[in-house]
């Protein structure tokens, strides 16, 4: 968020100042690990989200928000985790030891639930509708999978398409929307990344999309950065960067491999 | 040499305390720090001792006392020995350094220099033992995830204090080369971040063209209370 996908922090930050509803980042936070750890009695990859949790309550904060899937993800589930068992809680605050311990009265937000709420602000902000564009939405696994944590329904999503037409946009049908992008494959393993590119984004092409919109950093890398191994090149926007333009705020998009800018100059969005 | 030394001196108003240095007792008198009692126990320092004023990081020292289970660590030239103390001293932390041309680690040339060069800091699980490890209060986890976000700058503010003793590297289940990697840091926040100072460069000049190395060469020579005098009266000047 602070180097690769800093697109999607400017952005989400101009546009929720814009809606009246301003994200504060907090004083302190730590990295949740990325992957939340499934195994019952591993407690210790629990810590570094239990920290971040521990830091919202020490500033007096009962609400986190995140703008990265992956972190609402691993965030909520761990959160969840300790507000459900009240002995896996109990080994925690044993090892925070001299450290506060954790009270577990913070929630877990994505930047959805909060644009959820303020459709009509939204409504209210648009001064160029963007009528031309026609765009995919994508989900990936992070906001959606396991269920107990899902932003909207596991299989048949729709927060972000009411979110987009909010902004004026054509969005397509998209049933590859919730299909994995391959994830931290692209580590060590991107030819796995690269079929799955290719699936998604071939399919979205055919149904006449000109754009992909998401809200993880990890998916619109994927995205963007392994379609060279395809015959394909469309642009992949964060949903913040469409509200940015729809509000009309002046936003860099320095970190798209494919660069928007001559579709959007196309459109009569960017001049 | 006897256990009960002092007192066999006849030394009775001094009151000693109990240790035990790699498993094996002795009585030291209370109120030296480690260092100086594992001299008085006996032990010649030819590693693992330096500065002896809390500076250089030579001398981490690994210890517990009698009615606690957790090991604590510290510096043996910093911390004043307890009776009932179990302990061992370092000589030496074996562990990796990146190698790296100041020249071509601009921060912002790079999405995130200090993990392509200490790829292990993503391994970090926010277990804090590393602050807990360190001698000098530092808050080594904080810096370690600032530099994981790439936040060079504060990772050498957070780690300024750090002497490279180790400690925090002996104790990270991530095996995390913290001091190395913050040593990075601060090269990098001196080379490309911090303004650039006329005055450093002026008086390395002046050290290059030989202008302090008769005052140098008198300074090694001079009579060890002369040296601590003339240190003592130093002139401190501020910048400019
Ligand atoms: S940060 Fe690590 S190496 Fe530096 S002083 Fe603290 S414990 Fe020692
Ligand atoms: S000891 Fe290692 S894993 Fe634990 S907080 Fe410090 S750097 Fe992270
Ligand atoms: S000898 Fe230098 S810090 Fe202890």
């Amino acid at each position: 968020m602070k180097t690769k996908a800093s697109d999607y922090e400017t952005s989400a930050m101009k546009v929720m100042e814009k809606l009246g509803q301003p994200l504060v980042e907090m004083e302190d936070w730590y990295c949740c690990g990325a992957v939340q750890s499934l195994t019952e009695d591993d407690i210790m990859h629990q810590i570094a989200p239990i920290r971040t949790m521990c830091c919202a309550q020490e500033q007096g904060e009962d609400e986190v928000v995140t703008l990265c899937d992956m972190c609402y993800n691993v965030l909520r589930q761990a959160n969840d985790r300790m507000k459900d068992k009240e002995d896996d809680l109990e080994t925690m605050n044993e090892f925070l030891d001299e450290d506060p311990d954790y009270e577990g009265g913070v929630e877990v937000y994505h930047l959805f639930h909060i644009l959820k709420g303020m459709e009509d602000e939204i409504k209210d902000a648009v001064e160029m509708p963007l009528d031309d564009l026609v765009v995919a939405p994508y989900y990936g696994c992070m906001l959606l999978r396991p269920d107990n944590v899902a932003v909207d329904e596991t299989e048949d999503p729709e927060i972000m398409e009411d979110m987009l037409e909010l902004l004026g946009v054509k969005v397509l049908e998209n049933p590859k929307r919730t299909e994995c992008c391959g994830s931290y494959h692209t580590v060590n393993r991107s030819d796995i990344v690269e079929k799955r590119v290719e699936d998604i984004v071939s399919y979205a092409v055919e149904e006449g999309a000109e754009a992909i919109v998401l809200s993880c950093p990890l998916c619109q890398f994927n995205l963007d950065f392994h379609q060279r191994a395809t015959d394909f090149d469309v642009p992949i926007f964060y949903i913040t960067e469409l509200m940015a333009l729809a509000f009309g705020l002046d936003i860099d998009m320095k970190n798209h491999k494919i660069d928007p800018r001559s579709l959007l100059k196309e459109k009569g969005i960017l001049e | 040499m006897t256990p009960d030394k002092a007192e066999d001196e006849g030394n009775e108003d001094v009151e000693m305390v109990e240790i035990f240095v790699m498993g094996k007792r002795y009585r030291v008198p209370k109120g030296l720090t480690i260092m100086t009692a594992l001299e008085y126990a006996g032990y010649k320092f030819t590693r693992g001792c330096g500065c002896r004023g809390g500076f250089c990081g030579a001398c981490s020292t690994v210890f517990r006392t009698e009615d606690e289970y957790k090991l604590k660590m510290d510096l043996a030239c910093q911390t004043a020995v307890e009776d009932g103390m179990f302990l061992v001293q370092l000589p030496f932390m074996p562990a990796v350094r990146a190698m790296y041309d100041i020249e071509e680690v601009e921060p912002e040339e790079h999405d995130n220099i200090l993990l392509d060069h200490y790829p292990e800091i993503a391994r970090c699980v926010s277990c804090n033992t590393c602050t807990k490890a360190c001698p000098q209060d530092i808050e080594v986890m904080d810096y370690v995830q600032a530099a994981l976000r790439g936040d060079v700058e504060r990772c050498a503010d957070l780690s300024f204090d750090c002497i490279q003793c180790g400690l925090c590297s002996i104790r990270c289940p991530a095996d995390i080369k913290h001091y190395h990697m913050a040593q990075m840091a601060r090269r990098i926040t001196g080379r490309y971040i911090h303004e650039h100072s006329d005055e450093l460069e002026k008086r390395v000049q002046e050290i290059k063209n030989g202008e302090y190395d008769e005052t140098m060469k008198e300074m090694v020579e001079m009579e060890i209370d002369k040296l601590k005098k003339t240190y003592e009266e130093r002139d401190i000047r501020e910048e400019g």
